[in-house]
């Protein structure tokens, strides 16, 4: 479905990625783990059109999406929950999430858009509740669900996440890593960003290590939570009872 | 809930709106009034298209009074040098209007912040020196004398009472359009880009094309506004037009209210009057003037729309205990 090929992309003249290649398949779920400033929200960004002068090659269905703008790209079908969310503070959360179908809109399908607000509103009931106030005004874990439901609205075909743990309780990442594991039970295609390496792999199908710009390890999840360097890295194992408790 | 109360598309407020510029046009007769009064409506013009740029999608223009005498320019230059039918040279100075804006924008509202205010003053400021200096067909600094009026067929628009009413019944419609456009899916993707228009791209916005369409189409409504003026003063020089000008419709949004129609009615309402009231301090008048903005500021900083409402609000709540 997404094939990056050798993807660099630059700061200037500094090059945050520098040759990164990756292929998500339909209705799989990818996560991506590595350190702070490893360059993961580069890749992401870069692969949803937000970031431009990149090079190598972006597929998405076999067809190039180079040179195309971010809502030409969100048109194809990919969607972005961005990192720190961006949710937009003042407006309502209806009116956040009417924006998330914004392409839809266009595309005159306000029947679909209907269904889908009732679908977001089912899957994150304080959503309804809240859907008058300002989006601002949600506690950060709301405002990821938010995001997500934002996201969705799009009716994507490919989901991409940006650590959409960042900051939360560990109980609402379980959710919202439990959402995700059930959008992908219907059938979506999602690619997560996530610092919660041990969590992300777990729920994850296959796994991708980037390291300062460079995919540094690939595999099946399970080999990737078995693996002794990443261990070491990304998973905290040697201080495993200090953080998983168990 | 205030916002949403001054943005949501209300019939009764539009038929009410309406009534009130019929009725006032009806038991005003004295001539400077209908003046002040046209005067004020010109002005809500302005105001009312810079404050859908500024208020909802968040671009400034230090440049618009350039927009608004271009749509006097053109009338003026196409009613009296060739005759041409003054509702024939509303439509082109729009559409002129309209094309310039295109080729500003473009790359001017590529910037942001205080580039874009850099780039729209300096757009403003060569077509104050264009209206200045080709003199061949603006008249130069002198001015340009002898717009004829206006009429429909028989109907003429030399009184101040049928000015009065199509003024106001123009705002009257521009209010209405921008508050279709505001409750649109449009307005919200505009409230958007003026939070973050990063995000407004991630989910999918086209923000260049959203913020081109606003930018002209204030620039349009100023060229309205700038041809209103021109066959009513039937005289218009440079100086109309200027970098002053321009900061004076900025003040306007800014006073008034950001992201409320109703806030540029408020603002352009002050802006005009204040100096009409001020003639009595005669040369301290700029000084009183600037100290009745600043005041205006400090003491309500989101313009008076929210200070006026925060008022009543409050009184309501003391009233109640
Ligand atoms: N706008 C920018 N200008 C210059 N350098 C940048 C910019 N954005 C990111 N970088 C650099 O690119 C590298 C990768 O950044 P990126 O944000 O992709 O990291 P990340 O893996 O997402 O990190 P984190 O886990 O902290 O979110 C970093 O070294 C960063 O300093
Ligand atoms: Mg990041």
């Amino acid at each position: 479905m997404l094939k990056v090929r050798n993807l660099k992309c630059y700061y200037g003249r500094i090059m945050a990625i520098k040759g990164v290649s990756l292929s998500v398949r339909q209705g799989e779920l990818i996560t991506i783990i590595g350190a702070n400033g490893s360059g993961k929200s580069t890749l992401l960004q870069a692969i949803c059109g937000l970031l431009p002068g990149w090079e190598g090659e972006i597929l998405f269905e076999e067809e190039q999406i180079k040179g195309l703008d971010p809502p030409a790209i969100v048109n194809r079908g990919i969607c972005l929950v961005p990192e720190g969310r961006l949710i937009f503070g003042p407006l309502s959360v209806m009116d956040n999430l009417k924006l998330g179908a914004y392409t839809m809109y266009r595309k005159k399908r306000h029947d679909r858009i209907e269904q889908d607000l009732s679908m977001i509103m089912e899957l994150f009931p304080i959503l309804k509740e809240r859907s008058r106030q300002a989006a601002g005004t949600l506690s950060g874990g709301e405002q990821q669900m938010l995001a997500i439901g934002r996201a969705l609205m799009a009716r994507p075909r490919l989901l991409v996440l940006d650590e959409p743990s960042m900051g939360l309780a560990p109980l609402l990442v379980e959710k919202i890593l439990e959402t995700l594991v059930n959008l992908k039970e219907q059938g979506l295609t999602i690619l997560l960003v996530e610092q919660n390496a041990q969590a992300a792999l777990k729920i994850s199908d296959r796994g991708y290590v980037l390291e300062t710009g460079k995919m540094v390890l690939q595999g099946r999840s399970s080999d990737l939570l078995a693996d002794v360097e990443v261990k070491r890295a990304y998973l905290g194992k040697d201080y495993d009872e200090f953080y998983e408790g168990e | 809930m205030c916002d949403m109360l001054l943005s949501r598309i209300n019939p009764i407020r539009f038929a009410f709106f309406f009534l009130v510029i019929a009725l006032v046009g009806l038991l005003v007769d004295n001539a400077y009034y209908q003046q002040v009064l046209i005067l004020i409506g010109i002005n809500t013009l302005l105001a009312v298209g810079l404050n859908m740029l500024m208020g909802y999608a968040g671009q400034i223009s230090l440049g618009h009074a350039a927009f608004y005498g271009i749509g006097a320019y053109t009338t003026a230059i196409l009613t009296a040098k060739y005759q041409i039918y003054p509702w024939i040279a509303l439509v082109i100075a729009i559409l002129l209007a309209v094309a310039i804006a295109v080729v500003v924008g473009l790359p001017t509202l590529k910037l942001s912040g205080y580039y874009l205010g850099m780039g729209t003053l300096g757009f403003g400021m060569i077509f104050n020196i264009i209206f200045r200096e080709w003199s061949s067909l603006t008249g130069g600094a002198s001015g340009f004398v002898g717009i004829p009026s206006l009429s429909i067929g028989s109907l003429s628009f030399e009184s101040g009472r049928n000015y009065f009413y199509l003024v106001w019944f123009s705002v009257w419609s521009v209010f209405l359009i921008c508050s279709r456009i505001i409750n649109s899916r449009a307005g919200r993707a505009l409230r958007s880009i003026h939070d973050s228009e990063n995000a407004s791209m991630a989910v999918g916005v086209d923000t260049m094309t959203l913020k081109l369409q606003v930018f002209v189409l204030s620039a349009a409504f100023s060229a309205l506004a700038g041809f209103l003026y021109a066959h009513y003063i039937s005289f218009i020089s440079p100086g109309s037009f200027d970098f002053l000008m321009s900061v004076r419709m900025v003040t306007m949004v800014v006073i008034g209210g950001m992201a409320s129609i109703w806030g540029a009615l408020l603002g352009a309402s002050l802006l005009t009057l204040l100096p009409e009231w001020l003639h009595a301090f005669s040369e301290f008048e700029m000084v009183v003037y600037g100290l009745v903005l600043m005041l205006v500021m400090i003491l309500m900083p989101q313009g008076l729309t929210r200070g006026i409402l925060d008022i009543y609000e409050r009184s309501r709540e003391k009233y109640r205990k």
